[in-house]
Order: structure tokens, then C-alpha cells, then sequence
């Protein structure tokens, strides 16, 4: 019973997954904010079909796009949900998508820049029926 | 599982240089692995793992998916249409079964 109080929280373990993955996305870096915006609804009546998407400022040239965008939700059993590719072919760096939330929680959006910059917007997403479980 | 057949938007047309946005959706049941079935078993992930979209072979946006992404997952995005050509997108299943969809786009 002792060992019990020395769990983490689930929730403090989940976000720590979750900021791993960010880690291992931008080579160890800590994405500054800007540039990115995420646009996710307040409230998820449905957490079996929230739609999300992501827009970077970059002209998009051949020498200074986005990469790629990363979409993380911190408290999914998988905190990873999408990893988007751009090249300077897509013309703008955005990208819409539906995506399942297994409760309230924070939704993440991180953009790496072509010279290897990396920024972060992030979005509580309240759940009323999660997603995934079943 | 039922077919999957992909659906694609694209403008038929376009501006040399203009950057226009498609939308597609597939329909799968993107089986999470998170499930389980009414005897208590986990019901094995079966999803769509990446989807890629290339202009007259050359890679214009690609998703790696996970099981966090919805049932019959929808994907739009843009692209800047250089020429005219061929756009081809390709979705990938776990169970290794590939599903493709090719449009024109005409530059006028």
C-alpha cells in the first residue's frame, strides 16, 4: 500500500509521453510559440470525431518551408495522432483532419521549420463522450 | 471489413502558380486496438497508416496516421498547381492493402 502514494498521477505520466514525443519531433529543442496556430473546437460533444487544423506563417519556397507539422493529444492512451509532411509543392502549410479524444484534454500542434526552428500552439479540448475507449 | 473507397475533391482547373485545396476522406473503420469485442478481447488495430499525395511524381503532403485520426479519416490540404498534370493519392493499410485515386488538373 506504501508504494501506491509513489505512482505518478496518470495524467502527469500521460503529459510526460506526450512531451517525449515532442522532444523526439524537434531533435530536443523547445518549440517557441508563433507561427503556428491550431484551431480545435472548445467543446467536443463527439471525442469520436473532432475536427482540428493547423496553419504555419513560411513562404513555402524552396529554402524555407515547414517540414512537417505534429499533432499530439496529451491524455490519449497513444498521445501521437498524426505527423503532417509538407513541400514547397503544398504552396501553404496547412492541413485539416478529424481525430479521436479519449477525454478532455490538451491538443498540440508543433511545426519544424526547414532550418530546423520549431514552434507550438496548444488547445484544451473539453470532451463530453471520449473517444477511442470501448 | 467493407471496401474502402476513397473520395477526392480537386478543382478540375486551375491558375498557373495558384494554390488551391483538396479534401479527401476514405471510408475505413480505423480499428483502434484500443477496443474490445463483447467477450472481453482485444479487438486488433487495424488502421490507415499513411496517405500521400504526388503531383506528377513529386511529393506535394503526406500524413503519418495513427489511431488517434477518426473513422473514415479526412484529410484536406493545399498545393500550388505548377503545370498540368496528374495528382495521385495513396492510402496505406495495416493489413498492407494499398487504395489509390488518381485527378487532372488542368492549367488554364
Amino acid at each position: 500500500l506504501a508504494t501506491v502514494g509513489l505512482q505518478p498521477m496518470p495524467a502527469l505520466a500521460a503529459a510526460a509521453d506526450a512531451q517525449a514525443l515532442i522532444m523526439e519531433f524537434t531533435g530536443g529543442k523547445e518549440p517557441q510559440s508563433g507561427r503556428i496556430t491550431l484551431t480545435a473546437p472548445e467543446i467536443a460533444e463527439n471525442g469520436n470525431t473532432v475536427p482540428v487544423s493547423v496553419s504555419v506563417e513560411s513562404p513555402m519556397t524552396d529554402d524555407d518551408y515547414v517540414e512537417a507539422v505534429m499533432l499530439v493529444a496529451e491524455e490519449n492512451p497513444n498521445p501521437d495522432v498524426a505527423t503532417f509532411r509538407f513541400t514547397p509543392m503544398s504552396g501553404s502549410a496547412e492541413a485539416a483532419t478529424r481525430m479521436r479524444l479519449a477525454k478532455t484534454q490538451n491538443v498540440m500542434a508543433v511545426a519544424r521549420m526547414k532550418d530546423g526552428s520549431v514552434f507550438m500552439d496548444k488547445h484544451e479540448v473539453k470532451v463530453t463522450i471520449g473517444g477511442c475507449g470501448g | 471489413m467493407a471496401e474502402s473507397k476513397p473520395r477526392v475533391k480537386v478543382p478540375k482547373t486551375a491558375a498557373k502558380g495558384e494554390v488551391i485545396t483538396i479534401k479527401t476522406l476514405i471510408n475505413h473503420t480505423m480499428e483502434s486496438g484500443q477496443r474490445k469485442d463483447s467477450d472481453g478481447n482485444p479487438i486488433p488495430r487495424q488502421i490507415i497508416n499513411m496517405f500521400t499525395a504526388e503531383f506528377n511524381g513529386s511529393k506535394v503532403f503526406e500524413a503519418e496516421i495513427e489511431p488517434a485520426i477518426s473513422a473514415n479519416p479526412y484529410f484536406e490540404f493545399t498545393m500550388r498547381v505548377p503545370e498540368s498534370g496528374t495528382i495521385r493519392f495513396t492510402w496505406v493499410d495495416d493489413d498492407g492493402s494499398v487504395y489509390s485515386e488518381e485527378q487532372a488538373i488542368e492549367v488554364n
